[in-house]
């Protein structure tokens, strides 16, 4: 795939001179998420591409539209993985979307979050200047960490053109355990799992039944697996896989859904729809009407934050509301990178 | 932001230090309000010592309202405002302003909260490093990153910097341990950056004030992850007669699938001054010496354990000896660990530089010093966060000798540029404070700089949180351009 880079900024020159918002798009896969915004398509999917992966450094380089699978199949080569576990919505997700809307899977308390691994990104700001910050390695602290600040903005700092990630080994073995268990329970049951020194890389909570994942050396999951004494599961990497990529029937059908990422061993809030505990209960997805100052109540008192994730009214707030002054920090910032308030305005948040 | 404490930045309001004094002692007892040349003496500078600036005045708040009032009456007046914690920073990062305060969060020094079951714990910002993991330890539980400072620098300085340590390969830098800080902001605001949830809405503020070296607000309190402690850690020392084998190494470990908790590499100048120093039993005719720790359950450490160490054998190690138990771990870490003390043995003074390379460069960068090497007429040793390309050479030089320390700071600058060069950054996780903002224009170009101070400027619009510090003025970096960044060698005959 060619490098469209110029192209991109010349269509964000044009924007600017004509006047006109733009609402970036790589594969198109998450329109759901964050506000509803009505802005000239800003297709970023052609710009795709490996542009480096060393192996031995755990580096990989990749143009901003480019798929995860094309990453992942990279990756198997080499035995190596993107640790984050970023959800597919469809074959089209690509790796600038999963970091602008900060998106990973069950591993992410052990193995890090997509914003963790990241290392450095190329953006196009609403002047059509191509920034870099960041690199290629691993240990980098001159300047801002810009690069880790575009995870969760969606998109409104600009338009990233290329993301540099640290990437893990993939784990010699895995095995998944699965018990039955009550909802409280299970919140201790998992953080007193998380608090041991095994090679623990998953935990959920869904209908009454747990599941752990073990991966890692094969002596270590067994001899876990054996310690914990819970039943092994057969076909568990199915179920993570299905839980990744939002496939569970707990994520079926047009109820709004939302995202509670609270702390880990706080008490689920007393809400009557169905409730899926995972990473060990700091991410905690509930189905069902609300309104929002409502959920953020129950989300402050567990310690954290909520999010309208999917359906509902995505013309209001459908982000947990910012304290005063952190909002006014994000305006100057959002102001710094695009004075031209080009970037999928409104997306994010009403104000943005 | 507050809006209604309006700046006053005129020359005829800006109060002197006597004003200043009596205002901060109306809140703050007056014994840690520091005015007397002698007592203000040990601020003028941190761990980097040849930067040094007597600031107008130091106070010791003991309390985050006493740092807002601070905060609000500097804001006022236009007053720079410099944050410290212990002091350890090796950048000149919390170098005095001649014209500002010294905040100092030494009285910061409480843990608020150890949650073993969450695995967190809230710390005010002048908490130790060490500390934090000592008080943890109760619980089976550690603070990841490790600064080779962890005995006396502080958590607020360690998300100021971003540090790292020898075991982020595995368990990565501050950015990836923290969950949330308190902060106050340059006008006297109290705000909550993250929560207790391993993410929150909106930008991602907490990762832009991890790193920013006391730039965009003065941390309060931070609440960081815990970790289970391993149920056994092991070190294996593998000697080999070239870097290039042992650097092939590294890769061959990576290549297995095994992250090892601490990968470090040291070169032969490193090897015998370490080994004089501590007498840790290192090789010391080895032309690099791989330091690899392995931690994890019991069978985990020994299958991998078996695994390098045939690995490092096939890659040509010359010796390989593996700690049988938590003593000879301490004993063959002891050698790095001292590796800067050491260096001071045989050397009347050293310049740390904290570059970072793709490791794939590393033969072709530790040449490429050699020949600098030579051309500067100063010895260069090399220690090495192999596993993440950390690279730090330790340039031996006598201060008393003339011309040595600009030699020696000219060398320094010359390495970084090579960092740069083969794709790497001029620093890993010492930060840029003052040391090395006339590199920042070798990494950043003028629209980039721009930016960085754009977004300093979002949370700092008067620019009075420690100035002149982190990123450069365009204006300096058309300068630092123009004098040329890279000052000439001198010409030196080397004997």
């Amino acid at each position: 795939m060619p490098d469209i880079t110029k192209h991109l900024q010349q269509q964000i020159n044009d924007a600017r001179t004509e006047g006109h918002k733009l609402a970036i798009v790589g594969g198109g896969s998450k329109q759901f998420m964050g506000r509803e915004i009505s802005a000239q398509q800003l297709d970023v999917g052609g710009h795709s591409g490996i542009v480096d992966y060393q192996p031995l450094e755990l580096v990989l380089t990749v143009r901003a539209g480019t798929p995860l699978s094309e990453i992942e199949t990279a990756l198997a080569e080499k035995n190596q993985m993107l640790s984050f576990e970023p959800p597919y919505f469809g074959d089209r997700s690509t790796i600038g979307g999963t970091l602008a809307c900060n998106q990973s899977g069950p591993g992410r308390p052990w193995w890090n979050s997509v914003r963790d691994q990241v290392l450095g990104v190329n953006l196009i700001n609403s002047k059509g200047e191509k920034l870099r910050f960041g690199g290629q390695v691993m240990k980098n602290v001159a300047g801002y960490d810009v690069s880790r600040t575009q995870a969760g903005a969606m998109g409104t700092l600009g338009v990233m053109t290329e993301i540099s990630l640290k990437v893990l080994p993939r784990p010699a073995i895995t095995l998944t355990l699965s018990r039955e268990m009550e909802h409280s329970e299970a919140i201790r049951f998992m953080n007193a799992r998380a608090a041991e020194p095994k090679p623990l890389s998953g935990a959920c909570w869904l209908d009454g039944t747990l599941y752990l994942r073990l991966s890692g050396a094969q002596s270590a999951v067994e001899a876990t697996a054996k310690h914990w004494d819970i039943p092994v599961m057969a076909d568990g990497d199915t179920f993570w896989q299905q839980l990744r990529n939002q496939q569970l029937e707990f994520f079926a059908g047009e109820q709004p859904l939302w995202r509670f990422s609270i702390n880990s061993t706080a008490a689920t809030p007393p809400l009557k729809g169905p409730w899926l505990l995972d990473w060990a209960g700091s991410q905690r997805w509930y189905r069902g009407d609300g309104e929002m100052a409502t959920m953020e109540a129950h989300a402050e008192k567990a310690g954290g934050q909520v999010s309208l994730y999917r359906g509902g009214d995505r013309t209001g707030e459908v982000m947990h509301h910012q304290q005063p002054a952190l909002q006014a920090i994000q305006k100057r910032l959002k102001n710094s990178f695009d004075p031209d308030a080009l970037f999928n305005p409104g997306r994010l948040y009403s104000w943005l | 932001m507050n809006t209604d404490s309006k700046p006053l930045n005129t020359a005829a309001s800006k109060p002197g230090k006597t004003e200043l004094a009596e205002m901060f002692r109306k809140f703050i007892d007056p014994q840690f309000v520091i005015t007397d040349e002698e007592t203000l003496k040990p601020y003028e500078c941190d761990g980097l010592s040849m930067y040094c600036v007597m600031p107008l005045l130091v106070v010791l708040p003991e309390t985050v309202e006493q740092v807002q009032q601070v905060m609000r009456l500097c804001h006022q007046h236009g007053v720079p405002v410099v944050a410290r914690g212990a002091g350890t920073g090796l950048s000149a990062g919390a170098m005095p302003d001649a014209g500002g305060v010294v905040l100092s969060l030494a009285k910061f020094n409480r843990i608020l909260h150890i949650d073993p079951l969450a695995r967190s714990a809230r710390l005010q910002s002048g908490v130790r490093n060490l500390a934090i993991s000592e008080a943890a330890a109760d619980f089976g539980l550690y603070y990841g990153p490790d600064p080779s400072s962890q005995i006396a620098c502080t958590i607020g300085g360690n998300v100021g910097e971003n540090s790292g340590g020898v075991h982020c390969l595995k368990y990565g830098l501050t950015t990836h341990n923290i969950l949330s800080v308190e902060m106050v902001t340059v006008d006297g605001e109290r705000v909550v950056i993250g929560s207790d949830g391993l993410d929150s809405c909106g930008m991602d503020l907490l990762a832009l004030i991890t790193g920013s070296e006391g730039l965009l607000g003065i941390i309060t309190e931070v609440q960081v992850k815990l970790l289970p402690t391993p149920e056994i850690a092991r070190v294996i020392m593998a000697g080999f007669g070239t870097v290039d084998e042992a650097g092939a190494a590294v890769g061959g470990i990576i290549a297995q699938g095994i992250i090892p908790a601490g990968l470090e590499m040291m070169d032969s100048h490193a090897i015998i001054a370490v080994e004089a120093f501590t007498g840790a039993g290192y090789p010391v005719e080895a032309a690099a010496l791989l330091l690899c720790e392995v931690d994890g359950t019991k069978e985990e450490v020994q299958e991998h354990i078996e695994k390098a160490e045939a690995l490092f054998r096939d890659f040509g190690a010359t010796s390989v000896r593996t700690s049988k138990d938590d003593a000879e771990r301490a004993l063959l870490w002891k050698g790095r660990k001292n590796a800067f003390p050491a260096m001071g043995r045989i050397s009347p003074d050293y310049y740390c530089m904290d570059g970072t390379i793709p490791r794939a460069h590393l033969g072709q960068v530790l040449n490429e010093m050699q020949d600098m090497s030579k051309r500067f007429g100063l010895r260069v040793a090399n220690v090495f966060h192999a596993g993440d390309g950390n690279l730090h050479p330790l340039i031996l030089f006598d201060a008393n000798k003339e011309g040595e320390l600009e030699r020696a700071e000219a060398f320094g600058s010359d390495i970084l540029e090579l960092c740069v060069k083969v794709g790497g950054c001029i620093t890993g996780e010492h930060g840029v404070g003052v040391e090395k903002i006339r590199q920042m224009p070798l990494q950043f170009t003028d629209p980039e700089i721009e930016q960085l101070n754009a977004v300093k400027s979002a949370f700092d619009p008067q620019g009075t949180l420690n100035p002149g510090k982190g990123v450069p003025t365009l204006r300096n970096c058309q300068e630092y351009r123009a004098i040329n960044v890279k000052p000439q060698a001198p010409e030196v005959q080397h004997a």
